[in-house]
Order: C-alpha cells, then sequence, then structure tokens
C-alpha cells in the first residue's frame, strides 16, 4: 500500500478490476465532464464581465474526479463536497440552471439565494451540500453513512475534500469514526497540488495521501485524477465494498486545479506556467473522448452533439438566472427556524 | 526645508507595518497562520510571499523576517493555534491569523478554555503573549443589484461569543491609524488579545499613519465626533455608519456624538457613561447579531450605571437574528447602515421615522 504507483486506466478493459460501464453510462460520463467544463468557463466569463457571484472557486481541471465517482453511485447515494463544490454538484445531478440562479442571488436558486456558490445544495438528488468550511463536509458524509447502516439501506456516502483539507482534525476524526463503525463511506481526496497559495509538498506529511488510509485500517489508492475511468474504476471497487457492509475506503485522485484557489486568484506568484501547461496536457475531457474513440466505444458526432446541447443548456440556465426574481427582504427572515411537518406537534 | 506630509495607509498596510516594526524590535515575535506569506517552501523555486492574508496585512513580512519567523501552516486550526497558545507559554509571542472569525469554531477551545484562562488557573505562573488576528465582516450595502457577497459562513461577526470569554481582550479597530496602534499594543500585552479587522473597510479606513511606532492604548474607546444632542457608539464599521449618520442628521439639526468603542473586552465604561452624560441619549450601533451581542451588554451597563442620565430607552441597532443570507439586496437589508441609525434617532426623539 505503500508508495504504490498512481493508478492509470490501461488503453483496454483488460487491464481494470470492473467490466467497463455501459455505453450508456459512458454517453452520461462524457455529459456530465463537458457540462461541468462548460459551467465553469461560462462562470469566470460573467465573473471577469462583472457579474457579482460573489466568492466562486472554479473546478476547471478536475472534472474527472467528480464524474468518476459519481459515475460509480446510485441516485439514492448521498454526496458531501467542499468550497469547489460545482463540479460535485454537477456530477451528482443538481441542475444547472438552479445553480446559476443561486449564483445571481435569485429566489429560483437551488438554495433560494439564501446560500450562494459555497453551499449549494440539492437533498433530492442526494448533494448533502457544498461546504467551505474544511472538513466539515467529510463529517457529514460519515453522518448520512451511519443514517444508512441505522436505518438498514444499501445507500452509500461519498465525501469529497482536497489534500489542504487532509490536515483538518475533522477528516482524522472522521475516518476513525467510519472505521470503527464500518460505515459506508468512500473518502474521495482530490490531491490537486495547492491548498491555497500553500503546496503539498510542503503541508503534508506523507508522499500520498492514499498512505494514511492504513492508519485507519482502510485500504487507500491513488489514482490519475484525470482519467475518469480510472477514479471510477476505483470508486466503483469501493461502492461495492462498502454496500457488503466491509466499511469505508480512501481514493486519492491526483489532479489539478487550471485556475487560481478562488476567482482573480493570481497563480502566477505560486506556481509556474510549465505546470501548469503540463497538467492542461494531460486535460481529463480530451484524453476520455480520446479513449471512447480510439475504443470504439462511442462516436464523434455523439461526443459532438452532446457538447453542443451542453453548451446550449449553459446558455438558457444564464437566461433563466437573468430573467429570474430577486428576493423581497421579508425573504432575510424565512427558514431560520425548522417548522413542524405535516401531522407533527411541536 | 522638508515638510514631512503624513503618508496615508490602508487598513492591511497599516497592520503590516505594526507587525514589521515590532517584529524587528523583538526576535522572539513569530506570525502562524495559513497563507499568511504563501508558496511555502518553493523560495529556491522562485515562489514566494504569494499571499499574505485576505487584506495582505502579512505581504512582505516573510522577505524581511525569513521563514523561520513567518510561518504557513497547513488547514489546522485547533492544532496551529494551540502551538501558538503553548509557545506564548514557553518564550515566544505569536501573532496567530484565524483566517476569517467565522473560522473560530475550528478552534474555539483553544480561545475559550485555554489561552484566555492558563494564566488564571495557573496562578499568575505563566503570561500568555499571544496575539489572534482574524477578519469579520459583511460586505454591507453596496450598489450591487443582485447576485451575492461570501456567504453565512464566511461573513460572520461573532465577537460576541469572544467578549465574552473572561481573561480575552478583543479589540476592533476602525481605522488605519488605530490599526496599527492596537496591533502595536495587542503584540506587546502580555495576555492573549484577538484582534478583529473589518473585511472591507475599503477608503473609509485609509487615513494618516505616522511613520514611528506607537500604540493605541487597549480599553480606551475613542470620541470620533462631538456633539450634544445623542450618543452613537460604533464598533468597527458600523462607527463609519455612525459617523455618516450623524452628518444626515447635522442637517435636520440633531448634533450627535460617536464614540469609537474600539476595545469590547474590557470595555471603556467611563467614555461612553460620560459622553452619555451629555447627550443624555444612546443608540448603539454593532454588525453583530442581537442576541447576547456587544450592543446590548453596552446597553445594559449604561442602563445601570447612567440611568439617571438618559432621557430615552437605550436603543440599539444590529443585525437581524438571522444568518447572514448569500444574497447581496438580502445581505444590504441584514448590515445596518446609516439609514437604520437616523431612523433609530428619529424615534428616539419622536420625530417620524
Amino acid at each position: 500500500m505503500q508508495n504504490e504507483a498512481i493508478r492509470s486506466s490501461a488503453n483496454s478493459a483488460a487491464g481494470l478490476a470492473q467490466p467497463l460501464p455501459s455505453r450508456e453510462k459512458l454517453l452520461w460520463m462524457y455529459e456530465r465532464l463537458t457540462l461541468i467544463r462548460e459551467f465553469e468557463e461560462r462562470l469566470k466569463w460573467l465573473v471577469e464581465t462583472g457579474v457579482p457571484v460573489g466568492a466562486v472557486h472554479y473546478y476547471t481541471g478536475q472534472e474527472a474526479c467528480a464524474v468518476g465517482v459519481c459515475a460509480a453511485l446510485e441516485p439514492s447515494d448521498w454526496i458531501a463536497s467542499t468550497h469547489r463544490g460545482h463540479g460535485h454538484c454537477i456530477a451528482k445531478g443538481v441542475e444547472v440552471h438552479r445553480m446559476m440562479a443561486e449564483l445571481y442571488g435569485k429566489t429560483t436558486g437551488s438554495n433560494r439565494a439564501k446560500g450562494g456558490s459555497m453551499h449549494i445544495t440539492d437533498v433530492r438528488v442526494g448533494m448533502l451540500g457544498v461546504n467551505p468550511i474544511v472538513g466539515m463536509g467529510v463529517t457529514h458524509a460519515v453522518g448520512a453513512a451511519l443514517s444508512a447502516k441505522v436505518r438498514k439501506t444499501s445507500q452509500v456516502a461519498a465525501a469529497f475534500f482536497g489534500e489542504g483539507g487532509a490536515s483538518i482534525g475533522a477528516v482524522h476524526e472522521a475516518m476513525n469514526l467510519a472505521a470503527i463503525w464500518k460505515l459506508p463511506v468512500i473518502f474521495v481526496c482530490e490531491n490537486n497540488g495547492y491548498a491555497q497559495a500553500t503546496p503539498v509538498e510542503y503541508a503534508v506529511s506523507v508522499p500520498r495521501i492514499a498512505d494514511r488510509a492504513a492508519a485507519y485500517s482502510m485500504p487507500g489508492v491513488t489514482v490519475d485524477g484525470q482519467d475518469a475511468i480510472a477514479v471510477w474504476e476505483a470508486a466503483a471497487t469501493a461502492v461495492e465494498r462498502a454496500r457488503r457492509g466491509e466499511g469505508p475506503s480512501l481514493i486519492e485522485c491526483m489532479t489539478y486545479r487550471y485556475y487560481g484557489h478562488h476567482q482573480g486568484d493570481d497563480t502566477a506568484r505560486y506556481r509556474s506556467r510549465e505546470e501548469e501547461q503540463g497538467a492542461r496536457e494531460r486535460d481529463c475531457i480530451r484524453r476520455f473522448r480520446e479513449q471512447m474513440l480510439d475504443q470504439n466505444l462511442l462516436t464523434p458526432e455523439e461526443l459532438d452533439a452532446i457538447e453542443s446541447v451542453n453548451h446550449k443548456k449553459i446558455d438558457e440556465a444564464v437566461a433563466f438566472a437573468e430573467s429570474s426574481p430577486l428576493p423581497q427582504p421579508a425573504d432575510l427572515f424565512t427558514d431560520v427556524y425548522v417548522p413542524a411537518r405535516d401531522g407533527e406537534q411541536q | 526645508m522638508t515638510t514631512t506630509a503624513v503618508r496615508e495607509l490602508s487598513f492591511g498596510q497599516a497592520i503590516n507595518e505594526a507587525i514589521r516594526q515590532e517584529m524587528r524590535r523583538d526576535p522572539n515575535i513569530i506570525v502562524m497562520g495559513e497563507d499568511v506569506a504563501g508558496a511555502a517552501g518553493r523560495a529556491h523555486l522562485g515562489f514566494v510571499d504569494a499571499w499574505g492574508g485576505p487584506l495582505r496585512a502579512t505581504r512582505g513580512l516573510i522577505t524581511e523576517f525569513g521563514p523561520e519567523r513567518i510561518l504557513d501552516t497547513p488547514i489546522a486550526e485547533m492544532g496551529f493555534l494551540g502551538a501558538g497558545v503553548g509557545a506564548a507559554m514557553s518564550g515566544l509571542r505569536p501573532i496567530v491569523e484565524i483566517m476569517f472569525v467565522d473560522l473560530i469554531g475550528c478552534c474555539y477551545d483553544q480561545i475559550m478554555n485555554q489561552a484566555a484562562k492558563m494564566h488564571y488557573m495557573m496562578g499568575g505562573q505563566v503570561d500568555l503573549p499571544l496575539v489572534i488576528r482574524t477578519a469579520y465582516g459583511t460586505r454591507g450595502g453596496d450598489n450591487r443589484t443582485y447576485g451575492g457577497g461570501a456567504g453565512a459562513q464566511h461573513s460572520q461577526t461573532l465577537y460576541a461569543v469572544l467578549a465574552h470569554i473572561p481573561g480575552l481582550k478583543v479589540v476592533v479597530p476602525s481605522t488605519a491609524y488605530n490599526a496599527k496602534g492596537l496591533t502595536i499594543s495587542a503584540i506587546r500585552d502580555n495576555g492573549p488579545v484577538i484582534i478583529l479587522e473589518h473585511k472591507f473597510l475599503g477608503l473609509r479606513a485609509k487615513g494618516a499613519v505616522p511613520e514611528e511606532s506607537y500604540a493605541v492604548p487597549i480599553g480606551r474607546a475613542e470620541i470620533a465626533r462631538r456633539g450634544r444632542d445623542v450618543t452613537l457608539c460604533g464598533i468597527g464599521r458600523m462607527t463609519h455608519i455612525c459617523s455618516e449618520a450623524a452628518e444626515s442628521l447635522a442637517v435636520e439639526g440633531i448634533d450627535a456624538e460617536v464614540v469609537d468603542v474600539l476595545t469590547l473586552s474590557p470595555l471603556d465604561e467611563e467614555t461612553i457613561l460620560e459622553s452619555v452624560s451629555r447627550t443624555r441619549r444612546l443608540v448603539v450601533v454593532d454588525e453583530d447579531t442581537p442576541v447576547c451581542s456587544v450592543a446590548r451588554d453596552i446597553a445594559a451597563r449604561v442602563a445601570d450605571k447612567g440611568f439617571d442620565n438618559l432621557d430615552a430607552p437605550i436603543k440599539t441597532v444590529t443585525a437581524p437574528d438571522t444568518p447572514v443570507p448569500f444574497s447581496a439586496v438580502l445581505e444590504a437589508h441584514y448590515t445596518p447602515g446609516p439609514a437604520q441609525v437616523i431612523s433609530a434617532v428619529r424615534e428616539m426623539f419622536g420625530i417620524g421615522a
């Protein structure tokens, strides 16, 4: 388990521990990958033209992590995310027009304009929430896994965090809890090399975050996070293990965020153009497309059609956001306390 | 012949200068926090001093003092603030940054149970010269008509839960001048001091800052504007809001005095009581939420000790009892502004609000 080589998917299905996803699922994966990319690139353009969406953290470049993991999950499974959460939201099925409306501060937004980018949630699709307090989402995912175990459902939960988040105490407490209680949770560490401007080689005491899995008696694997099939393969294995009642797993995805920590961050102050360029040369969407075409799994026409549909989807999401209503002052006071539900006494 | 005009500094620049001057004076002062420098460990690759805090208050310090005294930390507030406590008990004078006050939940034990109580619990055996710096506040009522701010977990004020702890000093500077002076006082204080720095003071805080080192004493409120008819007590950005309200009120013939609280704990009751003894009316303006707030604490103290001087019940103007909404239009309603202060004063005088 120590210093294991980073796992990439081989060019043929023979190298994988899992049978390849169905054709339908592969199309879904490409659709989600490109939808995330389209959403974030459009958002960046909107921000740079002055749309006041508040603090945003682009997921661009990391799409394969969210999509690879969510490809292995069912709609009834849970995920919890970090501040860099748009990709996880879209991969899990949060509607892009409701996300865009939320960013625009409109009442049609996923959180009715009360949450914003850093708190986008949609429990109807198993998205427990984007959460910017580092590590807290991980504890919530463990809670959802506990809930599944107590209620005896077959649900699992995936907890996303960064290599920066791997230093916060809450994550270690969550892993230990999940291990001792054998909870059906998958810990997914997106190691993009930087926590704001702090590099991983400075902040993390081990060469691979996956090495820490041994400390919690769970399997740990490091995969190429820019390879959606490799991520999916590790996730599918971990999900099966969790549903069998064998407990948690840790997947470390080596990935890269193309842009800065938040909007307007000048990455030149802490990382090189060569490194950024190198990451773009391994672009996860281009590589997925190449794999699908090289292995004759999907056709170029299908993939192009998906991109075209997604481009329109984002156009519509922006139009929806622009034309949606603003909140009224009275909305400030709604949802402070939780009301009684039908049939309950309070 | 030379004329030395006092140069103007921004809020962040003033704090930077305070830390720099103190660190030159005392080699035991260190700075710790997430990206207080940035690009840690990469000087040999040509990357150094990449970040410097949300207000850029620590930008450039690593170039002068090196990585031994300017320490970037991993994301581990409980751990590194605790290390700050231990270091303060054993010879260092750490300045620890908790990036946003909303994150004190991650390390509140180190503040509440540890730093604040050490000297007392140990019968005076140890000093604890720890400074905690943290950023607070909403964007407030700027001109955004849609979109949003930093949301519920990055916009809070929360100093009420800090002022509540015995043994901990809590200061809230409002201008570049008092930011430098209070930071220097905090660093020189032998006990734990937490400094709350508003994220969005902007040009309101920019002003003349003397180049030499100077201390603004902790525990002293200041009269920012002399007046006769009502005392407006402000904290941090709200002091500027009070001043703006005072300008508008003056046009209506109401001459407001503005008191800048500056230190929440230990509170300078004397200055506030003296002001009220002349104006006979008090409005306390606080960006924090109202329940168990500093605003109500001040109001209770004055109602108790200054009752005979009051011609009207004390009013408080605070944020509402809700989390901070993301929406810009809602956040503008959330954040107290001059209009609410003016309305409170008019009500006090029986003029239509």
